[in-house]
């Protein structure tokens, strides 16, 4: 995608709840994610961002 | 008293579940305290200072849940942990209606929805870069609730979203509009012709809403977090929105909002406002620009809405102290007689911009030593809970302290509405500002609280009622945050009179 901001919003939400609610009672499109953390906490999410390519 | 804990390994659940299981479980019979949390180290220490820990709940590790419940019997504590059951696994309304699952990835998300353009993040600060950065690598844009983000990883995902040309809106990012549609803490403002960028989500949300009050409506409001302007990221995602709204045909006005950019950035952030054709307005709270000429600065949040409606109609345009001079003389009169005398201003603030533009009000007014302010929503106060605009306890909590303390005589608050806000913040905080009001009674003084509400008539709140419960509780109620700073400090400073009301 780029820069154009003519699109209708289409919405993948991660994390809070509240805001997938939130978008989908302005009538926005949206996906919400029900997230967890990767097992091994914090050090392993670092690694993966690192690999995740 | 029976305190009954239950620890569930490998257990996550979001900050706002938790405060609702929370919740949910301190308002059942006999239940005198309860708490739902994970097993951090933050949250051991608040298990341990509330007497809710246990031999069970000590050996809980961060991905643990705990659930803790003091009650008057056996049979309330059992009774609260059949409710945390039933809470949480609820599921969300539109999915069970819809008979869908839940994707447990963004990957198996983009499956559902293959043209998804924008990825709203708000996991805690820790896993935000990797669920961010797998967006930005598909080329989507992202917006980043997230805080407890490292500035290093910020960098990182900046350039990454630089190099694909999206946006990387946060981390930090409180509030964005695409296309007039909200993310995030966002006002119900219609759409329209000024353009945002905003380093600053409860600035944004103040200037957006008082330009509705206005008559004007929001194109695109892109967030960039509260560091973009810094030295070391350098203004890369703003230097990026200013170019998108400079093309952007919809959008006539633009304004950016800040905190202070470091020294090094303002030259660069001039030249890319002086290449723009739109007029440009910025509120850099505290900056001033080091070459003038480059759009128009003004020095609050309130002067940015003005100012940006003023230029658009073409009209003139000054900043003034208070927009109604008689009804603050009013109010002032009633104030006086409750503030003691040599009292200061405790400023408790949900948004830190609105907190950073009261100082920049108050200090050349009162000087440093009469005013402390405290950002509830900073950092350190959101590690493992929710916003306080949110989740009001933290403010109320020290809201009712202020009531112990006799230095206090002023007490300067903001209420922020809006989509994803908490749906009626002004009861529990007018709740908590009786007790101190109670407090300070039981210990022969009295206090003066101050408020400014941020919001719009199609806020889910209600505006009117918002502000109905603030003054039915005698908080004083003020236009906006900066002529409540410049309000406080008429109650503890009579002699500013002449200055900010003019001669009488």
């Amino acid at each position: 995608m780029s820069l154009a901001l003519d699109q209708p919003l289409r919405v993948v939400n991660v994390g809070l709840e509240l805001f997938a609610s939130a978008l989908e009672a302005a009538g926005v499109c949206v996906v919400h994610v029900d997230w967890r953390p990767p097992a091994g906490g914090p050090e392993v999410a670092a690694l993966l961002a690192r690999l995740d390519d | 008293m029976p305190v009954r804990t239950v620890v569930r390994r490998s257990y996550y659940r979001d900050s706002m579940v938790l405060m609702r299981v929370a919740e949910a479980l301190r308002a059942l019979p006999g239940v005198r305290e309860a708490a739902a949390l994970m097993g951090t180290p933050a949250n051991h220490e608040l298990l341990v200072s509330a007497g809710l820990a246990t031999e069970e709940t000590k050996d809980a590790v961060p991905g643990d849940l705990v659930i803790a419940i003091r009650a008057d019997s056996d049979a309330s504590a059992e009774a609260g942990l059949a409710e945390v059951e039933r809470i949480l696994t609820e599921r969300r309304p539109t999915d069970a209606a819809a008979g869908r699952a839940l994707p447990r990835t963004l990957e198996s998300a983009l499956r559902q929805m293959p043209d998804a353009n924008l990825v709203a993040i708000s996991v805690p600060g820790d896993y935000a870069k990797l669920e961010a950065l797998r967006a930005l690598r598909r080329g989507l844009h992202v917006f980043l609730f997230s805080d407890n983000v490292s500035l290093g990883d910020e960098i990182e995902l900046k350039r990454a979203a630089l190099e694909r040309r999206v946006f990387c809106m946060g981390p930090d990012c409180g509030t964005a509009y695409i296309n007039g549609v909200g993310l995030g803490f966002a006002n119900v403002v219609p759409r329209g012709r000024v353009g945002y960028v905003a380093a600053s989500g409860t600035g944004l949300q103040a200037v957006v809403s008082r330009v509705a009050a206005l008559g004007e409506g929001v194109s695109h409001a892109i967030g960039v977090g509260g560091r973009d302007l810094s030295a070391e990221v350098g203004g890369i995602m703003t230097d990026l929105a200013l170019e998108a709204l400079a093309a952007d045909p919809t959008t006539e006005a633009i304004v950016v909002i800040s905190k202070p950019p470091a020294p090094a950035v303002v030259p660069k952030l001039e030249t890319a406002i002086g290449r723009i054709a739109k007029p440009v307005v910025v509120c850099c709270l505290g900056a001033r620009p080091a070459a003038s000429g480059a759009g128009r600065w003004v020095a609050t949040l309130d002067d940015a809405a003005e100012s940006v409606v003023a230029t658009l109609r073409g009209g003139a345009w000054a900043p003034r102290p208070f927009t109604d001079v008689p009804g603050v003389r009013a109010r002032l009169a009633r104030a006086r007689t409750q503030a003691p005398r040599g009292a200061t201003i405790l400023g408790l603030y949900t948004g830190g911009t609105l907190a950073h533009e009261a100082g920049l009000v108050l200090e050349p007014l009162v000087g440093t030593t009469a005013y402390r302010l405290v950002d509830l929503g900073d950092d350190e106060f959101t590690r493992g809970r929710p916003h306080p605009m949110i989740d009001p306890e933290a403010r109320a909590a020290r809201v009712r302290e202020a009531g112990q303390a006799a230095e206090v005589g002023v007490l300067l608050l903001d209420l922020v509405l809006g989509r994803a806000v908490h749906p009626d913040p002004a009861t529990p905080l007018v709740a908590a500002v009786y007790d101190a009001r109670r407090a300070a009674a039981a210990a022969g003084r009295a206090f003066v609280a101050i408020a400014s509400v941020v919001g719009t008539d199609g806020d889910p709140q209600d505006l009117r009622r918002q502000i109905a419960t603030l003054e039915g509780a005698g908080v004083e109620v003020l236009p906006s945050n900066a002529q409540a700073a410049r309000f406080a400090a008429l109650v503890i400073r009579p002699g500013l009179e002449a200055a900010l009301l003019g001669g009488s």
